[in-house]
């Protein structure tokens, strides 16, 4: 039996292991089914939680619809405002994600120029870039996140904060992130600058930047889609990290972070479900995304096989 | 007499995602003591897996499916690990290819001789230590005892190969597999081990299985020899009768493609058809893409009207003269308080080359020939010394203008086809690109129809310009590059051992499609190469390096029957040949 994606594995390496990888199969499938959920909470949630005015207060702190005294319209219960706990996951994950991905494309894009331009230029650019990176690392991601945002907020006149926020984390845990694509670029660069496919330009008398962007980018695009993923969790977990300090997206849409801030000051009171429910969603969003990564990682690098 | 090992009916497969891959289909192999027996083919005959299931080295997933591997009798397939252990360790050794990794760098040679004797037998520490020295003088490694405690870094590489020889023979074994044991060489070294390994074979009284590629150190020192393709025999017997008698195409073939040192030929014998072709490849057609198109467009449009009517004419200017060419390479990084040493590795260098001449350029490994191309093509900055190429001044290293018309006279043909070519390009993308990037076309239709065109030329299928490079061979891959340096319409074109990553045979239709092609454009070609036999059948003229250094300049001929440096005559007498 040759179904397509058989066949179609035949020709692509990297199908092939992730048909024969269950541990990855799995983990996509969860990953997918976070970010779907995510995408279109809009339609799937069961309610609004944005939406003040369908607020109950006297639907507040219900326990999951199992127990003896849920209510089956609150699937997994209700926060203190009366809010669908499932609801608020649900949009509280696209928040997470879309600061996220925002994020991560910011680091990307700054990390890789820098990178690139480090390897291939090499010299004092080089020198003085990765300074400041090795400057950066030492700090550790929260607080450099913590800092700019900080900043940010101190400058930005105080009636914009709330719509600028979004803006805000993404380059502050974007400036955290770039570090890890620009060493990773800049290393891969310094193979790829001495194989005679980049001489064979250099002879011709290509311009520096096409033959960075154009030439050794797409050869050293492996390593980077790795970090990409890896550090899509990382970005993940700093929101949320941010949020449950109460530097990050404002209060009235809370974003994961922010959930589990209002849950841990319930924990001790019995009404585990306003807790438990988003920090499940964020470890097992996080898990998967990680695993993917790892398989990524070892599948695009033959020295791991 | 019984053999000491006994191949029968071997058959090794590989499963893959394409399905079971037959590397080894029923060899049968017989190899006595005191014999050197010679395993020849090209890549992808199945030499080196012979070797691997004997000592049990097969990679992952690749398993024996039938047959059996017969030590003294005992059948190694069947065996328990335990037993195939002691026996694999201490009767069976074997030499790698590599002595750069075959050694580990952060141990002195004689902890792992050491180790590796006190794991076999029961010895004391100095007695193991007296056992290190003397096997290494028996190697013919001089001033032991003190180098003995070095590192692995501190020898040379044929050095080091005779450290890995003496690690091999440290359990004083009765078979040795030792797996293209010279390849990684210069020629005077390989020598010497081969002549080490033919004398160890005699007085130990010890079987070796020598594995290799090249046919005349096959030649040279074994006693009987087994061709092997695609994983089946071709052919086996005493060296003599196989090499002095083919009874198989095949190898007759494989002998006729081997470039010789004693006289020059006009054209190789192509051996393989090829058979990876099929006929969706040769269907495909861009219209009016011929390879007749590309070469009367290469013609056409090259501006010299200066084409020599006759080779090495020394009537003419030099195309490219190099006068006083000094490179210095500034060891590690300065500093900011010490001063910068150099190594110098180009000295007081002078070389003319004429229109429509092949000189030929030849050294060993570290002689600074691909150092010469490289300041030649602007990608070295030289310390001293000037170029002029077609009269005119040609700015060195970074003083070259990116638009300065030599960068697209100039074309460079790389020794690694794997990394020449950019994987995340098509064929198509990478031909093109000079073409777009030099502007000599006027609309992508005629730029298309040029790339099948010089597909056609260096005779490639016109399909091929819509693959990705690792889709394709070596040799394959080496014709693409090939390609893009001529589409470029170059005067000059530098080759860097094009060579001497791929087989006899690739390399005979290699070196008949420069030939021809040098021939129709009259291109002037810098041919480097540490294959003496190449350089006779390509070059007009020879110039020998050493250290940096010019030693010889000389016509072919008379370099080849009488050279006047000491240092030529020795290269020319320590390579392995097929004369008989």
């Amino acid at each position: 039996m040759t179904t397509w994606w058989r066949r179609w594995s035949r020709e692509n390496e990297l199908a092939w292991l992730f048909l024969n990888n269950r541990v990855a199969q799995l983990a996509a499938l969860i990953a997918l089914l976070c970010i779907g959920g995510a995408a279109l909470s809009p339609w799937l949630a069961p309610s609004d939680p944005y939406d003040i005015a369908s607020l109950d207060i006297m639907d507040s702190l219900i326990p999951p619809a199992w127990s003896d005294i849920g209510d089956e319209r609150f699937l997994i219960g209700t926060d203190d405002q009366g809010r669908d706990l499932l609801s608020a996951i649900l949009y509280g994950t696209r928040l997470s994600l879309l600061v996220g991905l925002l994020s991560i494309t910011f680091a990307s894009v700054l990390g890789v120029t820098v990178g690139l331009m480090a390897g291939y230029l090499g010299g004092r650019f080089d020198a003085i870039v990765m300074r400041i990176a090795d400057i950066q690392l030492s700090l550790p991601a929260i607080l450099t996140a913590l800092l700019i945002d900080g900043i940010a907020r101190g400058i930005l006149p105080r009636d914009k904060h709330d719509s600028l926020m979004i803006v805000v984390l993404t380059v502050a845990i974007g400036l955290s992130l770039w570090v890890n694509f620009a060493r990773t670029v800049r290393a891969s660069t310094f193979v790829e600058r001495n194989k005679e496919y980049v001489q064979v330009s250099e002879i011709m008398g290509m311009h520096p930047l096409r033959i960075m962007f154009v030439h050794i980018l797409p050869n050293i695009l492996g390593p980077v889609l790795v970090i990409l993923t890896v550090d899509l969790a990382v970005a993940v977990l700093l929101e949320a990290t941010l949020s449950f300090l109460g530097v990050g997206v404002p209060p009235n849409q809370p974003s994961l972070g922010t959930l589990i801030r209002i849950g841990t000051e319930y924990m001790f009171s019995g009404e585990w479900w306003i807790v438990i429910f988003p920090s499940a969603m964020l470890i097992t969003m996080i898990i998967s995304i990680n695993i993917l990564g790892d398989f990524l990682r070892d599948a695009l690098n033959p020295r791991l096989r | 007499m019984t053999a000491l090992l006994n191949i029968e009916n071997l058959s090794v497969k590989f499963p893959t995602r394409f399905g079971e891959f037959t590397a080894l289909d029923s060899i049968d192999l017989a190899v006595y003591k005191g014999e050197i027996h010679g395993l020849v083919g090209e890549s992808g005959a199945g030499k080196s897996t012979i070797g691997a299931a004997v000592i049990g080295l097969l990679q992952s997933p690749g398993y024996i499916s039938a047959g059996r591997v017969l030590f003294n009798g005992d059948d190694l397939v069947g065996m328990d690990d335990d037993t195939y252990h002691q026996i694999r360790g201490d009767r069976i050794s074997m030499i790698f290819q590599d002595p750069q990794t075959s050694l580990n760098p952060l141990l002195t040679i004689a902890t792992q001789l050491i180790e590796t004797i006190r794991q076999h037998s029961n010895v004391s520490r100095s007695d193991a230590r007296q056992k290190a020295i003397s096997l290494l003088k028996e190697t013919g490694l001089t001033d032991v005892e003190t180098r003995i405690d070095e590192y692995p870094h501190q020898f040379s590489g044929g050095m080091r190969q005779r450290v890995v020889i003496a690690l091999a023979l440290c359990t004083d074994p009765e078979l040795i597999i030792a797996d293209e044991p010279t390849t990684a060489l210069d020629v005077s070294v390989q020598k010497q081990i081969l002549a080490l390994i033919k004398s160890l074979c005699a007085e130990r009284n010890i079987g070796i299985v020598l594995i290799t590629h090249d046919i005349g150190v096959i030649n040279e020192i074994t006693d009987h020899v087994t061709v092997l393709r695609s994983g089946r025999v071709i052919e086996t017997g005493p060296t003599a009768d196989v090499l002095g008698n083919p009874a198989e195409e095949y190898t007759r073939a494989l002998m006729a493609a081997v470039p010789r040192l004693d006289k020059r030929l006009d054209r190789f014998r192509n051996i393989v058809s090829d058979d990876e072709l099929n006929s969706d490849d040769t269907d495909w057609h861009i219209q009016d893409a011929s390879a007749a198109y590309a070469s009367q467009w290469l013609l056409s449009n090259n501006s010299s009207q200066q084409r020599p009517s006759a080779k090495s004419d020394n009537n003419h200017d030099p195309i490219l003269s190099v006068s006083g060419l000094e490179v210095t390479f500034n060891s590690g990084q300065p500093g900011w308080f010490g001063k910068e040493r150099g190594f110098k590795a180009l000295t007081n260098i002078n070389i003319d080359v004429f229109p429509g001449e092949v000189l030929g350029v030849v050294g060993e490994s570290g002689s600074g020939k691909s150092t010469l191309a490289k300041a030649i093509v602007g990608l070295v900055n030289p310390s001293a010394g000037s170029m002029m190429f077609k009269g005119d001044d040609l700015p060195p290293g970074r003083h070259r203008s990116r638009k300065h018309q030599a960068r697209r006279q100039i074309q460079m043909v790389f020794q690694d086809p794997y990394s020449s070519l950019n994987n995340r390009q098509t064929v198509e993308d990478i031909i093109s690109e000079p073409i777009n990037f030099y502007n000599l076309s006027t609309n992508k239709t005629d730029t298309r129809k040029l790339v099948a065109s010089v597909l056609n030329l260096v005779e490639m299928p016109q399909r091929a310009m819509l693959k990705y490079p690792h889709q394709f061979s070596g040799g394959q891959r080496q014709r693409i590059a090939v390609a893009r340096a001529l589409v470029a319409q170059p005067e000059f074109l530098i080759c860097d051992e094009p060579t001497s990553a791929l087989d006899v045979s690739i390399q005979a239709q290699l070196l008949n499609l420069l030939k021809d092609l040098q021939q129709t454009f009259g291109l002037s070609i810098l041919f480097i190469s540490h294959n003496l036999a190449v350089i006779r059948q390509m070059a007009d003229r020879v110039v020998v390096l050493k250290n940096g250094q010019l030693i010889e300049t000389a016509g072919t001929e008379q370099f080849f029957n009488s050279p006047s440096d000491q240092y030529s005559q020795q290269l020319l007498r320590e390579t392995p040949s097929l004369t008989f």
